[in-house]
């Protein structure tokens, strides 16, 4: 039978019929593709590149890009519906689409020539090119305004340093998109070049020993003056802000990721509350279980009609930055909840990989730092609302 | 090369369904309406085949069904078929096998068509008695339970699935086939396909515009449910023992064969 999804406020009724059938169409593809392959790999720590070419041909990597560069030109209710199927699947799933679709299509796009578009959106549409985003270094996370990578210029072009450290889908990643300050200025000097595999100086290597995120590669990028050419900047991009924009197209895919991963965990527990047996009853005909999956459903449904509501907002061009702060902040924290409530409820079965509250658990602690962390979020927050900053 | 594709919408194959006593008709209220799965399959075959012959190869989805059924036809233009037509009239509520394939016999005929591809049944009456009778009122040969679909220089071919294995069988165009799921999964509707369809023509067509000298509709029906009644309970499991794997094997298989399902 069909997942039929989490759905207890009928928002399905608010949603128009292609945002049903844009989600629609990735959940049985989640269902039929992803599922029986996913708990191995997360195991091998393996990400499961087959899948790569299936979702460009589904249109999935950058969907809420306009149609003329090869992108399915949804809106953005439809593409937060996809990424929260995409995490129904895995987190390390819907890391890859967010990364290629929010921060390397959507910085080529927003700050790009037109040449830049056209030579690379379409492609990366497709899958036939994997991009990565490298902001965060070792000893900046949280902080990138001081980062140490450096774009130097070099004749027409530049001359680039530094390094980069937790870059999803670094080292399988044709082009890279990279920020550094220019000629050592300050923040407002941050542009964003496209630097592409196999140019000297340029080296990948994954980071090994995660408990998190195992079906995701998570790498570091080495820049040893790597020449780049005058036309690999970004030629609109300038200062911090650019990729902050960034983030906050992928920290609104998360906003909507992380539900449907609390949506697996969610349904998971109750399935099994309905056919464990213990003290010769279902353990879901127990208060102290009634209450926790009433507590999970609650805060799920809570975070749907939040991240609804985001999606308008930002289709009608209104959202802010601190209110997609909220929302990630907010519904990434009720994942994790959810999923730890899940995997409690599930006893000693909930530390198997073949259910997968543990395994959506592991994941979502990255999810909470990553993006922003949960305590950065409340600082945003917390400026938007005093006006002062307490970074 | 024009192929037209018959979709049904069924009342959603995993809702839980009740049949009215009174008019003995399932009870639609509150269920969703979705494409026929099977005819997805019919839909897939089609798409096959347009992309093996490429050219001026076009796809339309035919149905017949109530005004309020475009959205559910979107799914079949999403999956990359070209335009839809939706034969709707009031007077055609009630038809019966007969009546449904005559008046869609009438709108495909109008339609133009050179290959008229079927699903094999339908999830909600499973008759599976509509692929022949239109194939019959449009006077052209009717392949049924086909695995494979070729059409190569006007000729088609195909595999008719049967008890025992398949045959091979050809024909001339202008044709129809129904077809089985072995035609291939049906692929996904792309973001872009979902997209794409909101663009592509749905043409509605009513009775007053073909030519029907026959009776359509539950007055015209030619057959009547006289009761309903739930399926018998199955019978408990027989087990059988078997003194060794052979021998079990050996077991399954002469109750398969039994069951004329080897």
């Amino acid at each position: 039978m069909p997942y039929a999804g989490t759905d207890f406020y009928n928002l399905d009724a608010a949603l128009s019929a292609e945002q049903r059938q844009a989600r629609d169409t990735v959940r049985a593809f989640v269902d039929d593709r992803v599922l029986p392959v996913i708990e191995d790999a997360w195991l091998e720590g393996r990400f499961p590149s087959e899948l790569v070419p299936l979702l460009g041909t589904l249109g999935v990597f950058g969907a809420n890009l306009p149609e003329e560069y090869g992108c399915a030109g949804m809106d953005n209710v439809a593409y937060g519906l996809i990424m929260q199927e995409l995490e129904r699947g895995d987190s390390g799933l819907r890391s890859f689409a967010s990364v290629q679709g929010a921060l390397v299509m959507y910085p080529i796009f927003a700050f790009g020539s037109e040449e830049q578009r056209k030579r690379w959106l379409p492609a990366l549409a497709k899958g036939e090119k994997i991009g990565c985003f490298g902001l965060t270094e070792p000893d900046f996370g949280s902080n990138p305004a001081g980062m140490l990578t450096r774009a130097r210029r070099h004749g027409d072009g530049w001359l680039l340093s530094g390094s980069k450290m937790w870059i999803t889908n670094g080292s399988r990643a044709d082009v890279a998109v990279v920020w550094a300050k220019v000629d050592d200025g300050d923040a407002d000097s941050i542009r964003g070049f496209l630097v592409e595999r196999g140019w000297p100086g340029f080296s990948a290597r994954d980071q090994k020993g995660k408990h998190s995120l195992r079906a995701s590669d998570t790498s570091e990028l080495a820049f040893s003056d790597v020449e780049l050419p005058a036309q690999s900047v970004l030629p609109k991009s300038g200062g911090l802000k650019s990729p902050l924009m960034c983030l906050t197209q992928a920290r609104y895919g998360i906003a909507w990721g992380a539900i449907g991963a609390a949506m697996a965990c969610f349904e998971q527990a109750l399935e099994y509350s309905k056919t464990r047996v213990m003290f010769d009853v279902p353990i879901g005909a127990k208060q102290i279980q009634q209450e926790h999956l009433a507590e999970m459903l609650t805060e799920i449904t809570k975070a749907q009609l939040l991240a609804y509501q985001l999606g308008r907002l930002k289709d009608a061009g209104t959202m802010k930055p601190a209110q997609v702060s909220l929302a990630k902040r907010n519904n990434v924290d009720m994942a994790c909840n959810v999923a730890r409530a899940a995997r409690r409820m599930l006893g000693a079965n909930g530390i198997l990989a073949e259910y997968v509250p543990m395994r959506h658990m592991a994941n979502l602690e990255s999810v909470y730092t990553y993006e922003g962390t949960h305590d950065v979020h409340a600082l945003i927050l917390g400026q938007a609302l005093t006006g002062m900053s307490a970074f | 090369m024009k192929i037209v594709v018959t979709v049904k919408l069924v009342p959603d194959p995993n809702a839980e369904k009740k049949i009215d006593a009174g008019s003995k008709r399932l009870v639609r209220t509150g269920i969703e309406t979705v494409l026929n799965p099977y005819d997805e399959y019919a839909i897939e075959g089609a798409l096959k085949i347009k992309e093996s012959l490429g050219g001026d190869t076009t796809v339309t989805i035919f149905s017949m069904a109530p005004a309020a059924s475009k959205e559910v036809l979107r799914k079949a233009l999403a999956m990359g078929a070209d335009d839809a037509v939706l034969l709707t009239d009031p007077a055609l509520e009630g038809s019966d096998v007969r009546g449904t394939a005559y008046a869609m016999a009438q709108g495909i005929k109008q339609t133009g068509f050179d290959l008229v591809i079927c699903g094999g049944l339908a999830d909600d009456g499973s008759t599976g008695g509509v692929p022949g009778a239109l194939a019959e009122y449009l006077g052209v040969p009717g392949f049924t339970n086909c695995r494979q679909v070729e059409v190569a220089g006007g000729t088609l071919k195909v595999q008719r699935e049967t008890d025992s294995g398949y045959q091979v069988v050809s024909g001339p165009l202008p044709a129809l086939v129904s077809v089985t799921m072995a035609i291939g999964e049906p692929r996904y509707a792309s973001l872009k396909g979902i997209m794409g369809a909101k663009k592509k023509s749905i043409a509605t067509l009513a009775l007053a515009a073909l030519s029907v000298d026959g009776a359509v509709g539950g007055d015209g029906a030619k057959t009547e449910v006289r009761a309903v009644a739930a399926p018998p309970v199955r019978e408990k499991a027989r087990v059988v023992e078997a003194p060794d794997g052979a021998a079990g094997a050996r077991a399954i298989f002469d109750l398969l064969k039994e069951k004329k399902l080897v």
